[in-house]
């Protein structure tokens, strides 16, 4: 075992030592003829799931290079994948993306090389979730709020605060809210508890959602055990939770912007806001592995993503926004000026976007309480704890 | 003249290797499968309980690969008690919900069933089986949800109340059947029930009809006759149908995840922890306590005979 780790240690220290380390491409050669990306489901389609949704093929013929797709369904996957290697590409979440910085997965970005890099929202050029001491290791590819949606029978004007998930009510319909609200089944709802604290109780000091001590957590996790009482499940899968609003009489959740527009699209009384207290949400990077092979098609795509209909029909398809403001306005796909203020777009300054809680944090050395603590007492409290 | 031995083909000379050595041709015949189940089958689960004896950094969530106990502690920490305590206590309620249902069910099909109409249980039975389990499991949802066709009913006959009394009961009860632990019961109840109905039907159908007969003779009722000779000679296949019941209850992680008041199971903590967690070792002693239990379940099974027609 030890000589094992041993051997692994000075492999990995003599690859250290003989490449140099965050080069970055300078010029581009002649497409490789593919491109490999380790993607979301339903982030790259190809007019395979409905016709009109398609990113692919036009890429495909104009520049040679075909696109092959492995999706991943959780940020550690993508991690794992991208430690694998194999791959060119990867739409990291704000979680994944500084791990595969730190461990040296991806490569710096020269954003010479993309002409539409000028077109990224300025609000995502720096952003710190792919910028590293002043280095950019991806290109914006997508991001979205995570919203509350209620119901608009229930609800005559839109919720001006969370509170209707946090705190026991009576709604306008003259009946309690208990039972009938919904929270995410995932450990980091519990930056959302910490982000209504943040606005109701300034005395915690809380600056971060993402960063709280012992004290601050403690109150986060007093809140939810709050919530506990007034939600009878919790969301995980978008599509229960749709099956939720229709025949659960569930009528509040924090949700994604995708499932409000699939519910308004059947008609159902569904509408979203985004709270006083501002929400949480994600922003994904494409990023480009270390040791990519095919570092042309990498960059032809990168521009791709940045140039042509897929930042406005994916937003679209995804109930996302775009990277590139103009996508929301110039009809290169099917979105509009409306659909990017449903999705949030205007709402860039109220999210606080998604990254891992670690314990070193601007709080201090081990000040903050880490992630993995976040899954197990969130276990804790969803069980009655 | 001299006899020329035809050269021999190398089948030819195989087979007269294998015939003076026949230990050879055994070796190279099980080895194939030992080796799949020594080391996939059986390295993976040492893999497994290896990780358990590590544990997380408190700091950084980096795991130390040092051996220690500190992981198993943890599994006493209350919540986690929780998630055991709930596991077991569903697979035990499951597995007496899928007795007493299956036992009228196999005993008609092993006693009375014959012909056309064995066949149509037997395909009553496994058909289920043979549609996608999710599929199963999302319907059940629809038709458990507070608008769902039962709450419809309830209220199309006027027994909603009856309907809300049940899910008043604390502890078991919600806000609707589907995010009710009750609710969860039942779909469990009836995905593993053919796993149930099947064993019990044919350790039934080997209870000599004789014995019966011998029973009657010497006077027994019918009720003494079913518990004390029909019954405990059943009792093996009722016992290892509940071994079905019981683990598959204790492994799964989609049911309670679809259906329940999202309070964690065994197999949805082992899911969480390993994956968006990184907290493999705590996931690792999550999945030893099945094993565990599973053991001593096994054990006790064995001294209860359910192993002797085997």
């Amino acid at each position: 075992m030890n000589t094992m780790k041993l051997m692994g240690t000075t492999t990995l220290a003599l690859a250290l030592a003989a490449g140099p380390v965050a080069a970055q491409v300078t010029a581009l050669g002649e497409p490789e003829g593919q491109v490999n990306i380790v993607a979301w489901a339903g982030y790259i389609e190809r007019g395979e799931t409905m016709k009109e949704f398609d990113w692919v093929t036009k890429f495909e013929e104009a520049s040679g290079c075909k696109v092959n797709v492995k999706t991943a369904n959780t940020s550690d996957e993508m991690v794992a994948l991208m430690n694998e290697g194999g791959f060119d590409l990867v739409t990291a979440s704000g979680d994944a993306s500084l791990r595969l910085i730190a461990g040296k997965r991806v490569q710096p970005i020269n954003t010479d090389l993309i002409p539409s890099w000028n077109a990224v929202d300025d609000r995502l050029k720096d952003a710190p979730w792919h910028t590293v001491g002043g280095v950019h290791y991806g290109v914006p590819y997508m991001w979205g709020p995570n919203v509350l949606m209620y119901n608009t029978n229930v609800f005559k004007e839109p919720p001006t605060s969370w509170n209707v998930v946090f705190e026991e009510m009576t709604l306008g319909d003259g009946q309690s809210n208990k039972g009938r609200v919904q929270a995410y089944d995932g450990p980091i709802h519990i930056a959302d508890a910490a982000q209504y604290l943040m606005f109701h109780k300034p005395e915690l000091g809380i600056t971060s959602p993402y960063e709280l001590n012992e004290d601050q957590y403690k109150a986060a996790l007093d809140l939810l055990r709050q919530q506990r009482e007034l939600v009878s499940r919790y969301w995980h899968d978008a599509f229960i939770q749709m099956d939720d609003f229709k025949n659960e009489g569930v009528v509040a959740s924090g949700t994604w912007p995708f499932q409000v527009n699939l519910l308004k699209s059947e008609n159902q009384p569904v509408a979203s806001v985004i709270p006083q207290e501002g929400a949480t949400g994600w922003a994904d990077t494409s990023m480009m592995h270390v040791d990519s092979a095919n570092p042309t098609c990498a960059y032809l795509w990168m521009e791709h993503s940045l140039s042509s209909n897929l930042q406005s029909d994916l937003a679209v398809w995804f109930g996302a926004n775009p990277s590139v403001p103009a996508a929301c306005t110039d009809g290169r796909g099917m979105l509009t000026a409306e659909g990017c203020t449903t999705n949030g777009f205007d709402d860039f300054e109220k999210i606080r976007f998604w990254t891992t809680p670690t314990a070193n944090c601007s709080q201090g050395e081990g000040a903050c309480v880490p992630y993995y603590r976040w899954v197990s007492d969130y276990i804790g409290v969803i069980g009655g704890r | 003249m001299s006899a020329v031995l035809a050269s021999r083909g190398l089948g030819d000379r195989l087979t007269g290797l294998f015939w003076r050595r026949p230990n050879l041709l055994l070796l190279l015949l099980i080895s194939p499968p030992l080796i799949w189940l020594g080391l996939v089958y059986l390295g993976s689960l040492a893999a497994l309980l290896v990780q358990s004896f590590y544990s997380i950094d408190e700091f950084s969530g980096v795991v130390v690969p040092e051996f220690t106990l500190r992981t198993y502690a943890e599994l006493f920490n209350p919540a986690n008690m929780d998630i055991i305590i709930r596991t077991l206590l569903m697979s035990a309620s499951v597995t007496v919900g899928c007795a007493v249902l299956a036992f009228p069910i196999a005993y008609y099909a092993a006693r009375f069933a014959r012909g056309h109409w064995k066949a149509a249980f037997y395909l009553g039975v496994m058909l289920p089986l043979w549609s996608s389990y999710l599929v199963k499991v999302y319907a059940w949802k629809l038709i458990l949800a507070k608008e769902g066709i039962i709450g419809w009913a309830a209220g199309a006959t006027g027994t909603t109340p009856i309907l809300e009394a049940v899910l008043a009961i604390p502890g078991i009860g919600g806000n609707s059947l589907s995010t009710s632990f009750l609710g969860t019961w039942m779909v469990f109840v009836y995905v593993w029930l053919p796993y149930m109905i099947l064993p019990m039907q044919a350790s039934l159908e080997r209870v000599p009809v004789s014995m019966l007969e011998a029973s009657a003779d010497l006077g027994a009722t019918r009720g003494q006759t079913f518990r004390t000779v029909t019954l405990p000679l059943a009792l093996p296949g009722v016992i290892a149908g509940s071994i079905f019941t019981f683990s598959l209850t204790m492994g799964d992680y989609i049911i309670p995840q679809i259906i329940g008041t999202s309070a964690r199971f065994i197999g949805q903590a082992v899911f969480q922890l390993q994956g968006t967690a990184g907290n493999i070792p705590l996931a690792a002693a999550f999945a030893v306590v099945p094993i565990l239990i599973m053991l001593v379940y096994l054990a006790l099974a064995r001294r209860a005979g359910a192993f002797d027609a085997l």
